[in-house]
């Protein structure tokens, strides 16, 4: 953890899809990390209030479209910048052991964590001999 | 500039383009710890206010230090992206580590007078120009 942090240039989303807005879109950094029971999705969402963030589920894609309030930058000249600004979409392809009725989400500090909890096994069935 | 938004559907297209203009501006100037240090910055000019602002998405409040000293502003903390060590790792995108950043701003401001804010991983820095500092109109006799 005492490494110096370097910066991570924004990756802009190549496949726009259904967008129909010249505004360019970018890819959140995501960690994903499974447990025991659930998988976890950690996505960097910086400026998005929670009320801006839509996570559909759709066959098995699960799209999150997060986005950013422009009126922020209302009346503010650039003078130098070394980041753009955009809304964020990132799409994933879910396992089919996700329960889909059990997603969880929440937002604190600009980073969105997903908890994508797994169906349960089928219980082993003890059978009797009648 | 001034007419940013006045198309609310361009209004974003329009932002990011006039961001981009400005990605080789030597406003800073070149410095020890100019571009391509974390935090990524954009400096902006709200009246006779600048406003610097960084994208520190997963940095808590707690573990930021901002100081001023004269022009020079310092941005320092962690950013940490633990995971509970009972998961195993799918993808790692995100990075976490120590940064220290000072820029040194080409006018002068008041150090008394900076807020910061940070929300949502958005840190906002409002600086105000030192009177001294402000043009002067001179009535011409």
């Amino acid at each position: 953890m005492s490494q110096p942090l370097a910066v991570q240039e924004k990756k802009e989303l190549v496949s726009k899809g259904e967008k129909t807005v010249p505004a360019r879109y970018y890819v959140p950094s995501t960690d994903i990390y499974e447990t025991e029971d659930a998988l976890k999705l950690v996505m960097e969402v910086p400026g998005v209030d929670r009320k801006d963030v839509d996570i559909r589920l759709e066959d098995d894609v699960l799209r999150v479209e997060a986005r950013i309030d422009t009126a922020k930058y209302e009346g503010m000249e650039p003078l130098y910048t070394e980041y753009n600004v955009g809304h964020f979409a990132r799409a994933f392809t879910l396992p089919h052991r996700i329960d889909q009725q059990q997603i969880g989400a929440a937002l604190s500090d600009g980073v969105l964590t997903l908890t994508l909890k797994k169906v349960q096994q089928a219980q082993p069935r003890r059978i009797e001999i009648g | 500039m001034a007419m940013l938004f006045r198309d609310p559907f361009d209004a974003l297209f329009q932002f990011q383009q006039a961001l981009d203009q400005l990605r080789a501006s030597d406003w800073l100037q070149t410095g020890p710890s100019g571009g391509g240090s974390y935090p990524p910055l954009n400096v902006f000019r709200k009246g006779d206010d600048i406003i610097i602002i960084t994208e520190v998405p997963g940095v808590q409040k707690a573990d930021l230090s901002i100081e001023a000293k004269g022009n020079t502003i310092r941005i320092a903390g962690s950013k940490s992206v633990g995971q509970d060590d009972e998961a195993s790792v799918h993808r790692l995108e995100r990075r976490g580590g120590q940064f220290d950043r000072a820029l040194t701003l080409p006018i002068e401001i008041d150090a008394e007078r900076i807020k910061a804010e940070c929300r949502d991983g958005i840190l906002a820095l409002y600086l105000s120009r030192a009177e001294r500092d402000k043009p002067r109109s001179i009535a011409i006799t």
